[in-house]
Formats: C-alpha cells, sequence, structure tokens
C-alpha cells in the first residue's frame, strides 16, 4: 500500500502526462512567468449548481503546481462568475485574453454559455478546451477546441444513443418522448427522435413542455393515451422531481419496458437522496458511477479529495456527474502542453489530435473537431435503492451500467413497473 | 435653436467622433465588449425614461422589448440577409408597433395596470419564441454577425460604435421630446392626468406617442445584440436583469431629464461590468435591491437632482 | 408529431384536466388572496407579495426539515408574518404616506427592490437548489373511477378555499373587517367614526402578508420551489386579483379557477409549453374587452 504522498505524486505524474522531461528541463525555465488558464464558471444564477467543478478545475492546478507545474512554469487558474447568463461570456472571455493573457482557456458550462465564446475562438485562432455543451463544434469546426466531456462525435444527435439501443434489444416499437423547453434537454430529445426513427420506432408522442412546469398529470396521462413501449425523457431537476412523482400518483402502462434517458437531477446527491427508492428502476444517462469497470485509483484519490472539500462548500457531496472531468480538463491541457513543449495553440491541438491521453476518465483521443473518438455516456440503472440514505449511491451495484457494453455491469432489470416495485 | 440646443448637439457630435477614432488609439478590445455593454444600457434606461420619467408610467417589460428586437433583428439579418441599419430600423418600428399595442390595450384606464401588464409582456414574448421553430426556441441561435468595414479594426470594436450611434440617437430624442410640446404635455400627465385632460391636453395620445417612442428606443438597444453574442437565446434576451437595469438606472440618476438616466446607466452599468470581473457574487443583485430602495426612499430625484440642488446652493 | 386524434376522443383525459384545472386554480387563489388585500382593497402595488410567499414556503420547508407538517408548519407561521407584514406596512408609511400619498411609480419600485432582497437573502441562506417537503401523502393518488387525484394537489387545494372563506368571513361580517374594506375610499368618515385609518390599514397589511405563509404551505407542497420561483407566479396573481375586480375575494377564487382550468386545458389538448402565458393573455383580453366594467368600482 502506497503512502498518501506517494499516491499524491503519481497522481500528479499522471496529470501532467509526459511530465517527467519537462521536469528534468524545469530549472532553466524555473524563473518563467506563470503558465495562466482562464475560465467561466457559474457560480451565480440558474446553472451555479454546476459551480462545483471548480472544484475539479482547483484540484488539478494544486497537482500540477506541486510537482513543478507544467515546463518548469507555475500554473495559474483565473476564473471568473459569468452569472449563468450569456450575455457577459463575451466581455469575460476578451477579459482572459486581452487583459490576463491566458495561454488556455476552458469554455463555460453547456452549450448555451459556450455559444457565444465559439466565433471568437475561431477568430483569434485560440486553443481552448470544451466543458459539458453539446455539439458545442459543430458549427464553428474550429480545430482547436477538444470536449472534456465524453459526448463522442454527432452529439447532438448520437448523445442518448445508448437509451435506444437497450429498448432496441427489447423488442421497442413505439416511443414516447417529452423535453423541457431548454437547450441540452431540447437537443437531447430531437437527437432521440432521429435515432428512434433510424430503429424503426414509431413517435407516437412527443412534447416539450416549458421550465417551472411542477404538475405532470395531464402529460402522463396523454402519454398513457399515447401507450408508448419505451419512454424517453430529457429534463432539467426540478422536472425530474415531479415526474417521477407524477408517474407515482398517476401510475404507468405495465407495457413500458424502459423509462427515462436523459434526466438532469438523478445523477446529484440532493435529488438522489430526496427521492429515494422512487426512482427504482430508472434508465438515466451519467458520466461516471462507482461501479467495478470504472472505478480506479486514480479517480477514487480524486473523489476521496473531493468529497470533503464539496461538504464544507455546501455542493453536491457526491460530485459524480461534472467534477471528475473539470479535472480531466485539465489533464488534457496538461498533455497539450507538455507533449508539444509549448503554450502554442497550434502544436498544443496537433498534439491532442495525434495523441491518445491518459485521464482520471479513461484513455482519450479526439476526432478532427474536438469530440471524444468514441462516445462514452454511461446509461444507468437505478437499483435496490432504499430509503433516503445518501452514502448508498457511493457503493456498487445502486447505479448499474447498462451501456456502453466495455463498461457493462448488469442487464437491464424490466418492465419499469416491475423495476419500479424493486 | 436655443443656445443649450447647439452645445448639445455639438457634444453628441464629438462623441460620435470619439467613438469612430477610439478603437484605432486603445488597441485592446476588452474595453469596447465593455463599452458595449455600459452603452446599450445607456440605450436601454434613456428610452425607458420617455415613457417611466416623463409620463410617470412604470415598465416592467423592457426586457420585452429589448427581445423583440434581438428577435427580429436577427431574424431579418440570418434569413433575409437584410443590412445592418435596415435590422435597427426595422427593430426600433417593430418596438413602436408594440408599445402601442401595450399602450392601447392599457392606457386608457390607469398607470397600475399598465405596469401589471408590462410584467406579462415578457412572459408572453418568451413564450411565443419558445415556440417557434424558425427563431431556435429554447436552443437559441448562433448568429454571424457582419464583417467590419473598413473603418473599424474589428468585430468588438465595430459592435461598439453602432452601439454609440444607437445609443447617441437614443439620447437625442429623449431630450428632444423633454423640451418640446410633448415633454411639456407629458409633465401635465405626470402631475396630475385629470387637470391635464381638463385643461386640453390630448392625454391618451400624448401617453401613447411616448409609448411607441420608448418602444422603439428599448428595441433598437437589442437590434445588435445577437451581433455581440453570436448566439442568441430566450432566458438572456429577455433576461430580468434587464427590465430590472432599466429602472434602476434612471431611478438613481434621476427621470426628470435626459441626464438622469445616462448617468445613472454609465455609474451602474460600469459598477456591474467591474464586479462581474472582480467580485461578482448574488450580492451585486442585492446592492442592486438596496440601492433601488435607498433612492426611492430618500434620494427619490435621483443623483441628477441631488448634484442640482447642491449646484443651486452653490449658486445662491 | 402530436398523437392527437386519440386523446381528443377520451372522456378521462378530459374529466382529469377540469379536475386538475380546479385544483391549481384553487392554489393560484390562496397566492392571489394577499394581493387582493393589500392592491385590491389598500391599493397599495405589493409586486413583493409572490416572493412573500415563496419566503414562507421557505419558512414551511425550515420547519418541515424538523418532522414538522407543514400546515401545521403555516399555522405556526401566521403570527411572525402578521408581524413581518405589520413591520412593512410601517415602513412603507413612514417613507410614502407622510410625504401626502405615495405615487404608484414610487411604491412599484419599492416593492420591487424588496423583492429583490428578500430573493438574495433567500438564495444566500439556502441556496439556490430546489426545495422540496417530504411528507407521506406526497407521491399518493385518491382514486375515484377514471379520476386520479394526486394528495399533492387536493391537500393544498382544500386548504386554499377555507383560508379564502375564512378571510372573507372576516372581511364581511366584523367590525373590522368592514374598517378595512372602507378604508381605502372613506379614511375621513373612518376618522370621524373614531377609528385610526392607519392603524387599520396597518392591520389589514398584516392580514396579507400572514396569508403568505399559508400560501407558500400550499406552493411547497404541490412542488419543489427556489428563491426566484415567485417570478413566475407575479403575472398570475395579478391577472387573478385585477380581473376579479379589485378587492373582491369570492371573485377572484372564481377567476383563479378559470384561470387553472384554462391552463389545464390548453397544455392537454394544445402544447403545453403556450400555457405559461394564458394568465397574461387573459388578462390583456379582459383589460381590452371590459376595462371600465371591471374597475369601475376601483376609483
Amino acid at each position: 500500500m502506497k503512502t498518501r504522498r506517494d499516491f499524491h505524486k503519481l497522481m500528479a505524474a499522471t496529470a501532467a502526462g509526459l511530465a517527467a522531461p519537462a521536469i528534468l528541463g524545469s530549472k532553466a525555465f524555473a524563473q518563467d512567468k506563470p503558465i495562466r488558464v482562464g475560465a467561466s464558471v457559474s457560480l451565480t444564477g440558474p446553472l451555479s449548481s454546476t459551480k462545483n467543478g471548480l472544484i475539479g478545475y482547483e484540484l488539478w492546478r494544486d497537482d500540477v503546481n506541486a510537482v513543478g507545474g507544467l515546463l518548469g512554469r507555475k500554473v495559474e487558474l483565473i476564473t471568473y462568475d459569468d452569472q449563468s447568463s450569456a450575455a457577459n461570456v463575451p466581455a469575460i472571455y476578451s477579459k482572459l485574453v486581452d487583459v490576463d493573457a491566458c495561454d488556455v482557456l476552458f469554455s463555460p458550462y453547456g452549450a448555451n454559455l459556450s455559444a457565444p465564446v465559439m466565433p471568437f475562438i475561431k477568430q483569434r485562432d485560440l486553443f481552448m478546451i470544451g466543458m459539458f455543451g453539446l455539439a458545442g463544434n459543430d458549427v464553428a469546426r474550429h480545430d482547436k477546441f477538444f470536449h472534456s466531456g465524453p459526448w463522442g462525435p454527432n452529439s447532438g444527435r448520437d448523445w442518448a444513443r445508448g437509451f435506444f439501443d437497450l429498448a432496441r434489444a427489447q423488442g421497442v416499437k413505439t416511443v414516447s418522448i417529452i423535453n423541457a423547453d431548454l437547450e441540452f434537454s431540447k437537443n437531447a430529445a430531437k437527437g432521440g427522435a432521429e435515432v428512434a426513427k433510424e430503429y424503426g420506432m414509431e413517435v407516437v408522442f412527443n412534447q416539450s413542455y416549458p421550465p417551472n412546469t411542477s404538475d405532470f398529470s395531464s402529460i402522463i396521462r396523454n402519454i398513457n393515451a399515447a401507450d408508448p413501449d419505451a419512454i424517453f425523457i430529457a429534463s432539467y431537476p426540478a422536472d425530474s422531481t415531479a415526474i417521477i412523482r407524477g408517474v407515482k400518483e398517476i401510475g404507468i402502462s405495465d407495457k413500458v419496458k424502459i423509462f427515462g434517458g436523459c434526466m438532469i437531477g438523478p445523477q446529484y446527491g440532493a435529488l438522489l437522496s430526496s427521492l429515494g427508492p422512487e426512482l427504482n428502476g430508472l434508465v438515466n444517462s451519467h458520466t461516471f458511477v462507482p461501479e467495478p469497470t470504472m472505478q480506479t485509483p486514480h479517480i477514487k484519490y480524486f473523489f476521496d479529495r473531493y468529497t470533503p472539500i464539496a461538504l464544507k462548500q455546501g455542493v453536491d457531496p457526491l460530485g459524480y456527474y461534472i467534477p471528475p472531468f473539470y479535472y480531466v480538463a485539465g489533464q488534457l491541457a496538461a498533455a497539450a502542453i507538455t507533449g508539444s513543449k509549448s503554450v502554442d495553440p497550434a502544436k498544443m491541438a496537433e498534439f491532442l489530435h495525434a495523441n491518445t491521453v491518459d485521464t482520471i476518465a479513461g484513455p482519450t483521443a479526439f476526432n478532427e473537431i474536438g469530440d471524444w473518438k468514441e462516445r462514452r455516456v454511461l446509461m444507468v440503472q437505478l437499483r435496490g435503492i432504499k430509503g433516503n440514505d445518501l452514502e448508498q449511491f457511493r457503493s456498487p451495484g445502486r447505479q448499474v451500467i447498462l451501456d456502453p457494453p466495455s463498461l457493462k455491469t448488469g442487464d437491464l432489470a424490466g418492465p419499469y413497473n416491475k423495476a419500479r416495485a424493486g | 435653436m436655443t443656445k443649450n440646443s447647439i452645445l448639445f448637439l455639438v457634444g453628441i457630435a464629438i462623441v460620435l467622433v470619439l467613438g469612430f477614432l477610439m478603437p484605432w488609439v486603445l488597441k485592446n478590445p476588452f474595453y469596447f465588449f465593455v463599452g458595449y455593454v455600459v452603452l446599450q444600457y445607456v440605450t436601454i434606461a434613456t428610452g425607458w425614461n420617455i415613457l417611466g420619467g416623463y409620463a410617470g408610467y412604470i415598465n416592467f417589460g423592457a426586457a420585452g422589448f429589448f427581445g423583440a428586437g434581438v428577435y427580429l433583428s436577427a431574424f431579418l439579418f440570418t434569413t433575409l440577409g437584410l443590412p445592418l441599419p435596415l435590422c435597427i430600423l426595422a427593430a426600433a418600428i417593430f418596438g413602436a408597433v408594440l408599445g402601442l399595442l401595450m399602450g392601447y390595450l392599457t392606457l386608457r384606464i390607469q398607470g397600475v395596470y399598465f405596469a401589471i401588464a408590462t410584467l406579462g409582456l415578457v412572459v408572453v414574448l418568451e413564450t411565443i419564441v419558445h415556440n417557434i421553430p424558425a427563431l431556435g426556441g429554447a436552443s437559441g441561435m448562433a448568429v454571424y454577425g457582419p464583417r467590419q468595414p473598413f473603418w473599424s479594426p474589428g468585430p468588438s470594436q465595430f459592435n461598439f460604435t453602432v452601439m454609440l450611434i444607437i445609443a447617441a440617437a437614443a439620447v437625442t430624442l429623449a431630450r428632444f421630446v423633454e423640451i418640446s410640446w410633448i415633454g411639456r404635455g407629458l409633465r401635465a400627465v405626470r402631475a396630475s392626468e385629470d387637470a391635464a385632460e381638463c385643461s386640453g391636453v390630448p392625454t391618451l395620445r400624448l401617453k401613447l406617442l411616448a409609448c411607441a417612442l420608448s418602444g422603439a428606443v428599448l428595441a433598437a438597444a437589442g437590434a445588435p445584440y445577437p451581433f455581440y453574442t453570436s448566439y442568441m437565446e430566450p432566458v438572456t434576451a429577455f433576461s430580468l436583469i434587464i427590465g430590472l437595469n432599466a429602472i434602476a438606472m434612471p431611478l438613481i440618476g434621476g427621470t426628470r431629464s435626459w441626464v438622469g438616466p445616462v448617468l445613472g446607466a454609465l455609474l451602474l452599468a460600469s459598477v456591474q461590468q467591474i464586479a462581474t470581473v472582480t467580485i461578482s457574487s448574488e450580492l451585486n443583485i442585492l446592492f442592486v435591491g438596496l440601492v433601488l430602495i435607498a433612492f426611492v426612499a430618500f434620494a427619490p430625484g435621483g443623483l441628477a437632482e441631488l448634484f442640482g440642488r447642491k449646484q443651486r446652493r452653490a449658486r445662491s | 408529431m402530436l398523437a392527437q386524434g386519440p386523446i381528443m376522443l377520451s372522456i378521462d383525459i378530459l374529466v382529469n384536466a377540469l379536475v386538475t384545472g380546479i385544483l391549481l386554480g384553487s392554489v393560484y387563489a390562496a397566492l392571489a388572496l394577499g394581493l387582493a388585500i393589500t392592491f385590491g382593497i389598500l391599493h397599495i402595488p405589493n409586486i413583493a407579495h409572490p416572493t412573500l410567499v415563496i419566503a414562507g414556503a421557505f419558512f414551511v420547508y425550515t420547519l418541515a426539515q424538523w418532522g414538522v407538517d407543514p400546515i401545521l408548519a403555516a399555522l405556526v407561521g401566521l403570527v411572525p408574518f402578521y408581524l413581518l407584514g405589520v413591520a412593512l406596512y410601517l415602513f412603507y408609511s413612514r417613507l410614502f404616506e407622510r410625504r401626502g400619498g405615495a405615487n404608484v411609480l414610487q411604491s412599484l419600485t419599492l416593492f420591487f427592490g424588496l423583492s429583490l432582497v428578500i430573493e438574495i437573502l433567500l438564495a444566500l441562506s439556502f441556496g439556490s437548489e430546489l426545495k422540496s417537503v417530504n411528507v407521506f401523502y406526497i407521491g399518493s393518488s385518491l382514486r375515484l373511477g377514471i379520476l386520479t387525484i394526486p394528495y399533492r394537489l387536493l391537500i393544498p387545494a382544500l386548504l386554499a378555499p377555507v383560508m379564502i372563506g375564512a378571510v372573507w368571513l372576516y372581511l364581511s361580517r366584523t367590525n373590522t373587517g368592514t374598517a378595512i374594506r372602507a378604508v381605502a375610499h372613506e379614511e375621513r368618515a373612518l376618522s370621524i367614526a373614531g377609528l385610526n385609518p392607519a392603524s387599520i390599514k396597518r392591520h389589514a397589511f398584516g392580514i396579507a402578508t400572514a396569508t403568505a405563509v399559508v400560501a407558500g404551505a400550499a406552493l411547497i407542497m404541490v412542488g419543489p420551489i427556489e428563491p426566484f420561483s415567485g417570478r413566475f407566479q407575479i403575472g398570475r396573481v395579478f391577472a387573478i386579483v385585477v380581473l376579479a375586480g379589485m378587492g373582491s375575494i369570492p371573485g377572484s377564487l372564481v377567476i383563479a379557477i378559470v384561470i387553472g382550468i384554462s391552463e389545464a386545458l390548453v397544455s392537454s389538448y394544445l402544447n403545453p409549453s403556450w400555457s405559461p402565458g394564458v394568465a397574461f393573455a387573459i388578462l390583456l383580453l379582459g383589460l381590452a374587452l371590459r376595462p371600465q366594467g371591471l374597475f369601475g368600482a376601483a376609483r
């Protein structure tokens, strides 16, 4: 068993990617000014539940600096609060680039906030790691942009393909789709409808509802009237709770084989513990769960340090969905810098296009517009949840991975009503 | 033309010339990103004040007019390929029509109902945008703006100059309204609607005119926004912050004359922009709320009156 | 895209939509009650009322964390919220009534500023995540033939008419109630009769604010809330008060139910994404078609 300190060093070395030669040469550059990494984070406003990502950035920065930084230069992280508003994004990135002279940029969270910065980085030819924006670079097609999230290519359409793969295996013929009228869920639902069509399924009901809808009884009745084999839902935390509750109140046909898809909320500790056993049977997307096929010492070490900080800051105590990929963003930047031995955007991008990088979320390689070459969005089924204790979600078997096959830890339990009963 | 008017127009001309020259002198684009936002708020506050300040009719729906301008100009630019000045003009006309419509529906009764109806305007317009696929709905729409012309060094500088022209036009319009027969009539409406009506002031027509002008300026303020962010989506286009600032800035600056909103916007918008890259947090909105209460409570005339009082005292 | 053919024909969807609409409308009426008193009777445009309802919901949430039933928590909250209302009124009248009456612009701005301050204080103390209460009856339904009524809606919807009825009886059957209804128009007459108009208004504002905590309990039972949830209710509650005819409390219950049913029908048969605009469309139509008839009594 290694000591904590050894582990720390090991982690940092991994973080720095090909750090060894850089550290050897570090003395020559020791007097250099720090490498600046700039990001906009939503500390306030409707997206402030994503602010725990900042812990990921900071852990990465500390790990890198603990082993002497990159190319012998310390790493300095500069972040501003965009208040979850796209209107603030242009000025913030101009500040990061034109005033703070950052060498590497991380995008704001999600496609809505990232869209304003895409023309800017393309026009200035800057290097950027994208944070959780679905199909973020599909329009701009900037060759120095890389996603930290495992969305994979054609993410606008294929993001939730795993759900429909599972549905097809169950012989699903008819699908109902509902989504919140917000960017992420709307795109996920649109992509879902296309994939369903491609698989020869009939979309018998397809409706969007406004954010802040608190009563889903009429929608659920309409879904029941359409009598589908599968129900695909793209929702945000408030509606996810209301939908799960609504299903319990109104009931749903025994015919439904698979239920869920793209509900934001049941990845976060607060919602998992407040709904508890009501979540049993739900099939939902995720980015990381503590199942044996994903658990590595590296990521475990990450969460060992994340959890106490998160508890202190009052943010999501589990932090499975977002924070690891903020750390990954740092690792990608570090790999690009040490690999190309420069902070030149073209050289960094060239390195990431040509090499596979080891991250705490596994190895990653990129296509020409910076998508992960392979989609690695998880479809997990919530099972065996008893009571409202949060700690149960830290152990394997509660969030069983059904897809992708390479990480699979169990088979779909169905139909939904049976799985729901536990 | 009075001496004051000539001085005012010379001042506007100097500001405009500076607006064209500055991008070539000041090299860092950051200042133009920030300057754009500040000028956008100067326009919004000025437009709001034409109705809110001069006539005393409070509009909570500034974001509705602003968002309408954003969407109309982006739609005309991307689908019909209209040139930018026409997009701005069209947005202004659309804003005027919207203002007229709102006024016609609610102004016949009492100011309070107008205020309440404007609260809903934002909700209704946002709902409509959500349901029109051609406008991108909730997913928003990427907008690649026009290339900057030869006289501007870059896109952010170009947007800045465009916004400056709109702001200058808005302030000139507000000042014209203020010193003309329209302003006199509106002041009479504000002092006492019944008395004004009795002494032959065409109150309803004046109020409708103020609604239309105010709506036009607010929508014009939104017209270049999609080119500034290269992207638009309903949540930010109809953002509450816009409606909030539209009221707070004139109240802080002073609602009686065109100077007030300009002063209030320059001050509050700069503070907000600085706060965004320094301390930003919820405390920012808390600060605006407290400042609003403080001004309503202790300085209902705003900064302009505070300064004015001091000057008068100094003179006498 | 929509499979509406079979839906249009289905009786149980229609019946359930109507019932859901009535229940939601009843909850809206509870939200609007305080405003019907402050704005409808006292003519104080208190746009902070929906935010006060959210504050009430957070009060209920806090007690519910210790296992107190939301309805009981709301009853506990009546006194502190009454006092809060009295304090708010004192603040308001100190500022304006002494200056010789408030102008609408200033009082609207004051309450707007106030609601911002309350929202941020809530966000700072509770965070901006959604909060809900867990009670045993949330999550199950009453089944009556083809009707399925979630208790989550039924209980708040029954709570609302009880509160509205109590306030209405108080206003119409007691002397103080009559004085409250008269105070906006007959201030001088009240003074002659030996009553202090200022203390009557203060009392009325206190009652209005106290209803916010009950409305808050109803709201948090229906669904989760966050500090800024009040903004989505402003339109509805004003539409209800204005259309009901300023201060008519039974009228506000009727209008609230009409709005609730319209929203439920729109979301069942047209598309849920149109439902946020329904209340305002009704308000604008009302203002355009019958302005004098609706507000003739106001001034």
